[in-house]
């Protein structure tokens, strides 16, 4: 589906008819709203191949951003595209593929998941958004597993950056098979963020 | 070190500039600052950036319909990217979206006037719509969260500091799961107008914040509905960091009078249209620099 469409399909996107409603700042105070049991835990964390993805959002200071929300989609760890229910409901066995995680007081998001697999032989990367405070809309961006050096190179995003570009978008392996991921929004090492 | 997290009342917080510097940045109703800025510097601030904006525009230059680089939004200066978004061709994964369904959300759930044993204060509103892609076709089974003040215009969040009462029998948070229409419908309470410290004076226009998934993760979105005839609407940064009228008319529900509920509610609709992904379909991978 990433390859380009057919000409019926071209002319279909041309034809658009309602203008879409533009994003605005998920605000101070989004906790009570957006919080539910386990929402973090996209694989129950006793569950085999489950590992920790973490890291700490930080403004253009380098200071780290308490009052941000992050969410991640990915595929299993086989390339399937996840289509359980329940990702606001855990039952501890489906796999969803959907995390949300609230920054903590020191800018750390955290999630309980899966090693994403490879789709359609691309480079696997898990899907992720960034709300927070003084955001005036949300942000997308990709975190690619920092093994197969193969696919990451033939990666068409990750092969059109620069080195220092895209290093802010390939996660690092932990010796406990953890993945960090650090998300700056802006400054130096500011992440790459995408538009489709 | 966390100094907001041991003193929910903030009062630590306000007491020194020295902890403020210590504590990871705060949010708005922290922040009081000797220098704020008049509203008169504001609104010139905004009409010129909007001015500024249309002129890019003219010159033939794609802006989005939100404005990261939007300085009267205080808060934002620090916290926006620097460098515009990459284009790029959504992978499979970003084409789809989680999954989700009647075992996500309970029926009651999108009723904030029923979530305690007493009766909520303050207007009661039903606001419903429907959940529409850019060529206009419903989507269904999506998830719909809701969060707001109360008609006070407090938030039931520990950092909000607004000296306005606190509901006992609102909390003020609903979701919803889209039909098969794409449509949705939301029983609350009209929020009130907030203060908040970006500038002498700032008060938001009342509003509810909206989190709405697509059918592809790409339309992923969060956003606000207000209400109309607000006069805060020019005075406000937030809203404004959208830069055309129109834009920002489209966040704006319209009263419906045929869905109040006859001696219940007043009536409101709002439909959301997400968008895309289709950006990259004009032009071939790596062509944009």
């Amino acid at each position: 589906m990433a390859t380009h469409d057919t000409a019926a399909a071209l002319a279909a996107r041309l034809d658009k008819t309602h203008a879409a409603s533009p994003g605005q700042t998920i605000g101070p105070f989004f906790a009570f709203g957006l919080n539910y049991p386990k929402m973090h835990e996209v694989a129950f964390p006793h569950s085999d191949g489950a590992i920790v993805l973490g890291g700490t959002v930080y403004d253009g200071a380098g200071h780290p951003i308490p009052d941000a929300c992050v969410e991640i989609w990915g595929a299993d760890s086989d390339g399937t595209i996840p289509r359980g229910r329940g990702s606001r409901r855990r039952d501890d066995h489906t796999f969803t593929g959907f995390g949300r995680s609230h920054t903590n007081d020191e800018g750390h998001f955290e999630f309980w998941t899966r090693n994403p697999g490879s789709v359609d032989g691309e480079a696997p990367f898990f899907a992720a958004v960034v709300f927070a405070r003084g955001l005036p809309d949300k942000l997308h961006t990709r975190i690619y597993l920092p093994e197969d050096a193969e696919r990451l190179a033939a990666d068409p995003l990750l092969s059109s950056l620069d080195e220092g570009e895209r290093a802010t978008l390939v996660a690092t392996r932990e010796p406990d098979g953890s993945l960090h991921f650090d998300i700056r929004l802006q400054g130096e090492h500011e992440t790459v963020f995408l538009t489709y | 070190m966390t100094v907001v997290d041991s003193d929910p009342q903030g009062a630590e917080a306000f007491s020194s500039s020295v902890v403020l510097e210590q504590t990871a940045a705060a949010p708005e109703t922290l922040l009081a600052s000797h220098d704020m800025p008049e509203q008169s510097q504001i609104t010139r601030e905004i009409a010129d950036l909007h001015a500024d904006a249309e002129r890019r525009v003219a010159a033939g230059e794609r802006l989005p319909a939100t404005l990261y680089d939007f300085a009267p939004y205080r808060s934002s200066i620090l916290r926006h990217p620097t460098k515009n978004p990459r284009l790029v061709d959504p992978e499979t994964i970003e084409l789809w979206s989680p999954a989700y369904g009647q075992r996500d959300v309970a029926l009651i759930e999108s009723d904030l006037t029923l979530q305690h044993t007493g009766e909520p204060q303050g207007e009661r509103i039903t606001i419903e719509g429907r959940l529409l892609d850019s060529w206009g076709r419903p989507l269904s089974n999506q998830l719909v969260e809701i969060w707001q003040a109360n008609a006070a215009g407090r938030y039931i969040h520990q950092r909000d500091q607004h000296p306005a009462p606190l509901d006992p029998n609102f909390t003020g948070a609903g979701r919803i799961v889209t039909n098969d229409d794409g449509h949705w419908k939301f029983t609350t309470i009209k929020p009130g107008p907030y203060p908040w410290k970006n500038h002498v004076n700032a008060w938001r226009p009342a509003h509810i914040h909206f989190s709405i998934f697509g059918a592809a993760f790409t339309q992923r979105i969060i956003t606000q509905v207000y209400f109309p005839g607000d006069p805060l609407f020019a005075l406000d940064p937030i809203y404004n960091t959208i830069r055309s009228q129109k834009d920002r008319d489209r966040l704006i529900a319209a009263y419906d009078h045929d869905l109040t509920v006859p001696e219940f509610s007043m009536g409101y609709r709002w439909d959301i249209v997400v968008d895309g992904p289709d950006a990259t379909w004009f032009e071939p991978e790596g062509s944009e620099a």
